[in-house]
């Protein structure tokens, strides 16, 4: 037993080793490595890759959805502000047309009134002229007629001269429609 | 035999080196003898790809809680290991092998602190030494690949910027350091700290087994604290088991770094 190193154990010294460790380290190693290299390691980085391209699909998706958006609500935007614009424009239009209309109104109405002023005027003044010519004619054969008649008559009689006259004017009333001439006729 | 024998009693357990070397039960005499630690070996081995594949095989893009647990695992070695020692294009080409390191050792070794399997088959010198070949062939391959024979052979021995006589000096612990001591120490680094881990938690629940059958009464109480020093121990080697699997990998990819890149 003293004449074993320390690091021997039995017939096994612990720095050379037995066959059967190599063989089956060796075994044992080279089925590792296979196995990492040919078969855990390639599913391990598609699997990386693939994460990677759907975290980069899902940005791109991500980004292009927040272009989408943007460029709706550019949109939105500008036709809500040309709407408004139209909306303004068409006040004003209104408000001008009808200002313009006010004022159309306003001048057809004095144009109007003018005229029937003017017309009003014009009739009167020819039935003035009328009624002057009328009263013309008339009252020569009125005060003829009536002159007449009274000198026909008694004038001392104030009763018959009242009568006279009565009648006289219930004549002239009753011919009024008629023209003087008619009047003239009755005496 | 036992390294520490010196120390044991009548009914004092100490641990001692042959517990790495079990009897082999399955093909004995043939290159491919099965013993504890080869069927322990081949089982975390079919565990880990099991684990991966399981949270691999229908790797969806919104992942699992368990396929999150290996992608975060795998991203932590991608990025932390081989992009950060290797930059992005030379990190993917060297990520199944820094891969295949980091989690085979890990898993390897955290078998260590798993009650019932309690050893790890790292604390046999051929799995280290077999990854560690692999990383020395890796790693001059890479080199002569990047920069061709002459010119990987120059960068490596003959760094630019030293005087000419100085090369008498410097050569020599160049190629020492580089191409004999760098698989030695990854080597030795992952054997010894699972051979060592294993002892010292052997050293702890075998006294505390000491203490509270054998001597029992008031020396019980110092069973008490060889137990919690077990416990303790427990938890920093698993701390240890992803140490050392970080170690390993990370050490991979900065030799390959340093042979890849010109300026050495």
């Amino acid at each position: 037993m003293t004449s074993m190193t320390p690091l021997a154990a039995g017939e096994q010294h612990i720095l050379i080793p037995a066959v059967y460790d190599i063989v089956w380290s060796a075994v044992c190693f080279l089925i590792i490595l296979i196995a990492f290299w040919k078969l855990l390691l390639p599913k391990f980085r598609k699997v990386l890759d693939d994460r990677a391209e759907a975290i980069q699909g899902g940005i791109e998706k991500a980004e292009k959805i927040q272009a989408e958006a943007d460029t709706a609500l550019a949109e939105y935007q500008k036709q809500l502000a040309d709407g408004r614009a139209e909306a303004a424009r068409l006040r004003a239009e209104a408000q001008e047309e009808g200002a313009q209309i006010i004022a159309e109104m306003k001048q057809q109405a004095t144009e109007e009134s003018e005229r029937i002023i003017a017309a009003a005027k014009v009739q009167i003044e020819a039935e003035r002229q009328a009624a002057m010519v009328s009263l013309r004619s008339d009252v020569g054969g009125l005060a003829t007629d009536l002159a007449s008649r009274i000198v026909g008559e008694s004038l001392t009689d104030d009763t018959r001269s009242a009568s006279v006259v009565d009648r006289f004017i219930a004549d002239l009333e009753a011919s009024a429609p008629a023209s003087a001439g008619a009047a003239s006729k009755e005496v | 035999m036992s390294l520490l024998a010196a120390g044991g009693g009548d009914g004092f357990h100490a641990p001692g080196l042959e517990e790495f070397y079990p009897p082999s039960f399955l093909f004995v005499g043939t290159p491919f003898e099965i013993n504890r630690m080869m069927l322990l070996r081949i089982a975390a081995t079919i565990v880990l790809i099991l684990i991966f594949w399981l949270g691999l095989r229908k790797a969806r893009i919104v992942p699992t809680r368990f396929q999150s647990l290996i992608e975060m695992a795998l991203d932590f070695v991608r990025r932390d290991i081989a992009y950060g020692m290797l930059g992005k294009k030379d990190g993917d080409r060297f990520f199944p092998l820094l891969a295949a390191l980091f989690f085979g050792i890990l898993f390897l070794n955290i078998t260590k602190v798993i009650p019932f399997l309690n050893i790890s088959s790292n604390a046999n010198i051929g799995m280290p030494l077999v990854m560690a070949l692999v990383v020395y062939v890796v790693m001059i391959g890479a080199g002569i690949k990047a920069q061709g024979g002459g010119a990987y052979i120059k960068s490596q021995l003959f760094p630019a910027g030293v005087p000419k006589p100085m090369y008498l000096l410097v050569t020599p612990i160049e190629f020492v350091s580089t191409f004999i001591a760098r698989p030695v120490s990854l080597t030795l680094r992952l054997m010894f700290n699972m051979l060592v881990g294993h002892l010292l938690l052997v050293l702890c629940f075998a006294a505390t087994q000491f203490f509270f059958v054998d001597m029992g009464g008031l020396m019980g109480g110092f069973g008490i604290l060889t137990l919690l020093g077990g416990l303790f121990f427990m938890l920093f080697e698993a701390m240890v088991s992803i140490l050392q699997a970080y170690v390993f990998a990370l050490l991979t990819a900065a030799y390959i770094q340093l042979s890849v890149s010109q300026d050495h």
